[in-house]
């Protein structure tokens, strides 16, 4: 067929693919597409058909390249992502984050080893010698952590501290425990080496202090203050390793794939970890905030809250979302 | 036929759809990103700026209240920022939209939520050592220019338009060639019919000589020939 011809039989197709593509815009989910255009995925089909053949054909270059961008745009209109929605995050909360935690038992473990390890190691050698905190810290840095937990700074706290600085309290907890938290998953696509380090130090900062508290004698003041976000905040930063590993697991043991297919297939699982643990983190910036720093509450309460809290959590990733059908 | 596109030298990426066809992406460089990059830290400190002035009026009122939000908000903007353009406005943060590139997943189809959430987390290991080192020596080492998080999400980052051939042909009484011509050679002649006014008359001449096997003729009438082959080409009758 000429070129003319193939033009003139097919160009009312073009055009009305052409304004179709026009007042569609961006905006419009794809679902709609059915509904009120229902034989656009049969005319898009069509021009691909025509674009082959004027390829093969050897049409001209300017009608080629006119079908190319005509399909490449109907491509990316047609085929996209189905958007989150409420009941998708509730799916998420309940079922298949619990069933992602337990699928990667195996590094949320080696996560938890990594982290807790040198967090009781530096705990012990910090509550049996008073000097060791010192070749991890700076002094300057003991002292105020000594101040804050302090009966002094704890009844300053108590008296002082308003609502308005728990806020921004929270605000700080969630800059900085949420970033902690995607840096230690990011520094996984490093063969994992990232979320290692990062786990260790952090387990080696949080040991070696609360070690300390307990020998300078704020057993009591910490513990009260840590218990009750201690389940949720130490968890989620686990996860977050836990996640990392598995981007740097698909790299060090990519099994029959391609390192970087296998990475790519591995970050969809890792970040649902991500998600839960960022929700996790929220909850806790929120309770270290408004509930932690509460004097009023006294410190057996605050025990058992936080003992609930490690056990609830406990039993929500052992058995959430178990047993139901996938 | 042409060689598959995936063959050439260059900075395309073929995509092979579902239907079958095979499409074009044009790959976007560290440069151009670097810019657009750029641009979206001066958007991101304006706004702490105008926030921070904001919340600290507010903050007579607020008290430390404003001093949480401000945190909150640069914990927001640090890390979800270009998530949150690149779902909202087809693949492009403001800086990217300005240069004229967008994010693709890598087969051509629109940045999902997964995808750009991932590729921004990963924004972090990227910039280590210092200054995205390592998301610059990813994007060397990869064909497709893609970052850490760019691999990891499965994207790649294009321009934009497809831009159409340029319609600078001179005019000439149109002309079919005598042959039918590959896409690629059509290409060759329609860049030289663009360009035949730029180049010496000596010049366009002996470069149209070249093709004589094509056109039959030499010289003069061997220029205008191809001038009239490219009318032909883009459609003029």
């Amino acid at each position: 067929m000429k070129q003319d011809a193939f033009v003139k039989r097919h160009a009312g197709d073009w055009e009305r693919f052409e304004r179709w593509l026009a007042q569609a815009g961006l905006k419009q989910p794809p679902e709609t597409v059915q509904q009120e255009a229902p034989d656009i995925p049969h005319l898009y089909r069509r021009l691909c058909h025509h674009l082959a053949l004027a390829r093969s054909r050897h049409y001209s270059a300017h009608l080629v390249d006119r079908l190319e961008r005509l399909v490449l745009a109907g491509h990316q209109r047609l085929y996209q992502a189905r958007r989150a929605s409420l009941a998708a995050v509730a799916e998420f909360v309940g079922r298949r984050f619990p069933a992602r935690v337990r699928a990667e038992w195996r590094l949320v473990l080696l996560a938890a080893l990594v982290f807790y390890v040198p967090l009781a190691g530096t705990f012990a050698a910090a509550w049996h010698d008073p000097d060791f905190v010192y070749s991890l810290m700076a002094p300057e840095q003991v002292a105020r952590f000594e101040l804050m937990y302090s009966d002094e700074g704890q009844k300053k706290l108590g008296r002082l501290r308003a609502s308005d600085d728990d806020f921004a309290m929270f605000g700080f907890y969630i800059r900085n425990n949420i970033g902690i938290g995607f840096q230690t998953f990011a520094g996984g696509v490093f063969a994992g080496l990232g979320s290692l380090f990062f786990l260790a130090a952090n387990g080696l900062f949080i040991g070696v202090v609360g070690g300390h508290l307990v020998q300078a004698g704020h057993a009591e003041n910490f513990f009260s203050f840590v218990a009750g976000h201690s389940a949720l905040e130490l968890t989620a930063i686990v996860l977050c390793g836990a996640a990392g590993l598995r981007l740097g697991a698909a790299l060090v043991r990519p099994g029959p794939l391609s390192r970087r297919d296998a990475l790519r297939l591995a970050a969809r699982p890792a970040l649902e970890m991500v998600y839960g643990a960022a929700l996790m983190l929220v909850g806790a910036a929120f309770i270290e905030a408004f509930w932690s720093s509460t004097q009023a509450i006294p410190p057996a309460v605050k025990y058992g809250v936080g003992l609930a809290g490690w056990g609830v959590l406990l039993l929500y990733f052992l058995l959430a979302g178990r047993g139901r059908a996938a | 036929m042409d060689a598959p596109a995936s063959t050439i030298i260059d900075t395309h990426r073929a995509v092979e759809t579902p239907e079958g066809v095979e499409l074009n992406l044009r790959l976007a460089g560290p440069v151009v990103r670097f810019y657009a990059w750029g641009i979206d830290l001066l958007i991101r400190l304006a706004v702490y700026i105008v926030l921070g002035i904001v919340l600290g009026i507010l903050s007579i009122g607020l008290g430390n209240v404003s001093a949480g939000l401000f945190l909150v908000a640069v914990f927001l903007l640090e890390w979800f920022y270009p998530v949150y353009f690149e779902l909202k406005s087809a693949g492009a943060t403001p800086g990217k939209r300005r240069l004229g590139i967008r994010v693709l997943r890598d087969d051509g189809t629109e940045v999902d939520a997964g995808a750009s959430v991932i590729r921004n987390l990963l924004r972090a290991a990227d910039f280590l050592p210092l200054f995205y080192g390592f998301g610059l020596a990813a994007m060397l080492a990869d064909r497709d220019f893609r970052r850490l998080g760019d691999l990891a999400a499965g994207t790649v980052v294009v321009y934009r338009e497809q831009t159409p051939l340029p319609d600078t042909v001179p005019e000439a009484p149109p002309l079919a060639p005598p042959a039918v011509l590959t896409t690629a050679e059509q290409h060759a002649l329609l860049q030289y019919a663009e360009r035949a006014g730029e180049l010496s008359p000596e010049r366009a001449v002996e470069l149209a000589d070249l093709l004589q096997p094509l056109t039959g003729e030499r010289g003069e009438t061997g220029r205008r020939r191809l001038l009239q082959y490219a009318n032909w080409l883009v459609g003029r009758r």
